[in-house]
């Protein structure tokens, strides 16, 4: 017969135990990143200077830089944005406000909730026989935004939804009682309202979007580039131009990607040095999006 | 009748408690029923999917007064209430039979065809929770406005005026761009009467305005009411039978469903013609 003592001495050394794995558990992600973040800082941080920037890829790996990469990524996300964005707050709002619920949109949702699952690797292969061969879109920029924005559009599509199923019922009510029609409500309230939540998640889409290779590998993009698309602002009539669009580009996880596949030793810390980059870009939007969100929870509260 | 009711821009900040005080309005003026219908319900039966939960009302209710309902819960009070806006339409499975006649023009408020927005900007509704919009004081009372194509200087005007007639501009009239949510709860609600005001609505749903609010911000509310019905009919749902009979000059008594008796509000509460509305304000049940 053991003593009580023992028994709770025991229950007690299980929490204890259990408390152990769970701050290890809790340090591993943690501790992984940080030692990313360390490795690639001490192989890269040499290279990162003003110069790294604003060179194109070179065969020298010391005069290399990944001017091309992160224009193309800057361009690849302005398409992005402006197609996912508008398409996915739409249909976000048309489910959560518009449809009735019947079957049809029962199966939407779900399938919603699949094309968030599906592998990045798919959403290339289809970009490439839909855009690439059906529309002749080429190996370019748009066809790159475009495949991207598909890819987070159920990013953008959830978000939205559940900023605005965060927003009170009497809220609703109260619009529609004054004779605001559907839109205007919409448009005048629960827009406004559900932007912090909205605009979170378009972040937290785009830098998942921002890292995405596989698709546009599958889409044709470039590994190797020495120009720029052209600007879209001339000095003369017209005085802007979309023609960048069908520019074929790189991105930057697609040069580090290439810079790793070297044998050079000096390449790799040029990758290291593109990881850095892009690692700080999709930190710093994360940490926008954390801002966003607290400034507006603050601000508006149920 | 108190005499600070006359004067709604009045209010000192601390009202002396006066609950409760049992209206004598009936008795004071020309009999109410004196004035034109404002509203005629006919044959109105009500469904939530495949539960009825209004049964065959008929009752009219007249300009310029206040109507109060009152019921235990589940007792159809506030549906009967949210068919004058077509509030049920927002939601699926509910179905109306029978007529809600608006006068003058006679227009078939729950008929398929009649627009429900039209509805909603001619009958203005204030709700049981204070529910401003996140946004200014002033933007809380403009927005109906707007939807009414009303801008610049006139807006401004029409929303000092609405809050005035809220009672609400004193304590707001250097606030204009504060948050609604700054306010406190009766203010809130008092910002919810004024936004119903701002468009001159014909009629006022209120539904159990006050069942959010301490007895301090209940009574400015009801002195309110007694005021705005110079200007508006009201029909107000309340669980709180003195209040109904402190602000209205009808009271119609409604049981599962059904309206089981319609009268001068004087005379249902101490004269009711029904056992159940006797049993009802007793306090037998409910």
């Amino acid at each position: 017969m053991t003593s009580l003592t023992t028994i709770i001495r025991r229950s007690r050394l299980r929490d204890q135990m259990f408390i152990i794995v769970g701050v290890l558990a809790t340090l591993l992600g943690m501790i992984t990143l940080l030692a990313l973040l360390l490795d690639l800082s001490r192989d890269g941080f040499g290279r990162l200077h003003w110069g790294f920037l604003t060179s194109f890829p070179s065969r020298h790996p010391e005069k290399a830089g990944i001017l091309s990469a992160w224009v193309g990524t800057l361009c690849v996300m302005v398409v992005t944005a402006s197609t996912a964005v508008p398409l996915g707050v739409a249909a976000g709002i048309y489910l959560e406000e518009y449809a009735r619920r019947s079957w049809f949109t029962e199966i939407i949702e779900i399938n919603i909730a699949n094309l968030a699952g599906v592998p990045s690797i798919i959403y290339g292969l289809m970009a490439l026989g839909l855009f690439v061969y059906q529309f002749n879109l080429g190996h370019s920029i748009q066809t790159a935004g475009l495949t991207l924005a598909i890819l987070i559009l159920p990013i953008i599509i959830v978000a939205t939804r559940e900023a605005l199923r965060a927003i009170p019922q009497e809220i609703r009510e109260a619009a529609y009682a004054q004779g605001a029609t559907r839109w205007q409500t919409v448009w005048f309230h629960l827009l406004p309202y559900s932007m912090g939540g909205i605009a979170t998640g378009v972040i937290i889409a785009l830098s998942r979007a921002i890292g995405e290779t596989a698709p546009l590998i599958t889409i044709g993009a470039l590994t190797y580039i020495a120009f720029l698309p052209p600007s879209p602002v001339h000095p003369e009539s017209p005085y802007n131009s979309m023609s960048w669009l069908r520019s074929e580009f790189t991105v930057l996880p697609i040069q580090m990607f290439n810079w790793v596949s070297r044998p050079q030793k000096e390449f790799h810390l040029n990758a290291a040095a593109t990881g850095l980059v892009l690692l700080v870009v999709t930190l710093s939007l994360n940490a926008v999006a954390i801002v966003l969100r607290y400034r507006i929870r603050r601000r508006i509260k149920w | 009748m108190n005499s600070h009711l006359n004067q709604p821009n009045a209010l000192s900040p601390v009202e002396p408690l006066t609950l409760p005080r049992v209206s004598s309005t009936v008795s004071a003026e020309a009999p109410p029923s004196a004035n034109p219908p404002k509203a005629e319900v006919r044959a109105l039966n009500f469904f939530y999917g495949p539960k009825q939960v209004l049964k065959n009302i008929n009752v009219t209710f007249f300009q310029h007064r206040v109507t109060a309902l009152i019921g235990p819960s589940g007792c159809g009070k506030t549906t009967l209430l949210r068919c004058f806006n077509r509030m049920h339409d927002l939601y699926p499975g509910n179905r109306y039979e029978g007529q809600i006649m608006l006068h003058p023009d006679g227009v078939n408020i729950i008929h398929p065809q009649t627009d429900p927005v039209e509805m909603r900007m001619r009958i203005g509704m204030v709700f049981q929770k204070p529910n401003p919009y996140p946004k200014s004081i002033f933007e809380n009372v403009a927005f109906g406005l707007r939807l009414r194509g009303v801008r610049g200087s006139e807006l401004q005007g029409r929303v000092e005026q609405a809050l005035r007639n809220a009672a609400l501009w004193d304590e707001t009239a250097d606030r204009q761009r504060d948050l609604a949510f700054s306010l406190s709860g009766g203010q809130q609600q008092r910002l919810c009467i004024a936004r119903a005001l701002a468009t001159d609505p014909e009629m006022i749903l209120f539904d159990e305005p006050t069942s959010a609010l301490d007895p301090v911000a209940t009574a400015k509310i009801e002195d309110l009411i007694a005021e705005l019905k110079h200007r508006v009919t009201i029909l107000i749902v309340t669980h709180n039978m003195q209040q109904a009979a402190r602000v209205s000059d009808f009271t119609g008594f409604m049981f599962l469903g059904d309206l089981v008796e319609f009268d001068q509000t004087q005379r249902l509460f101490t004269n009711p013609s029904q056992k159940l509305t006797n049993d009802y304000i007793t306090g037998r049940f409910g």
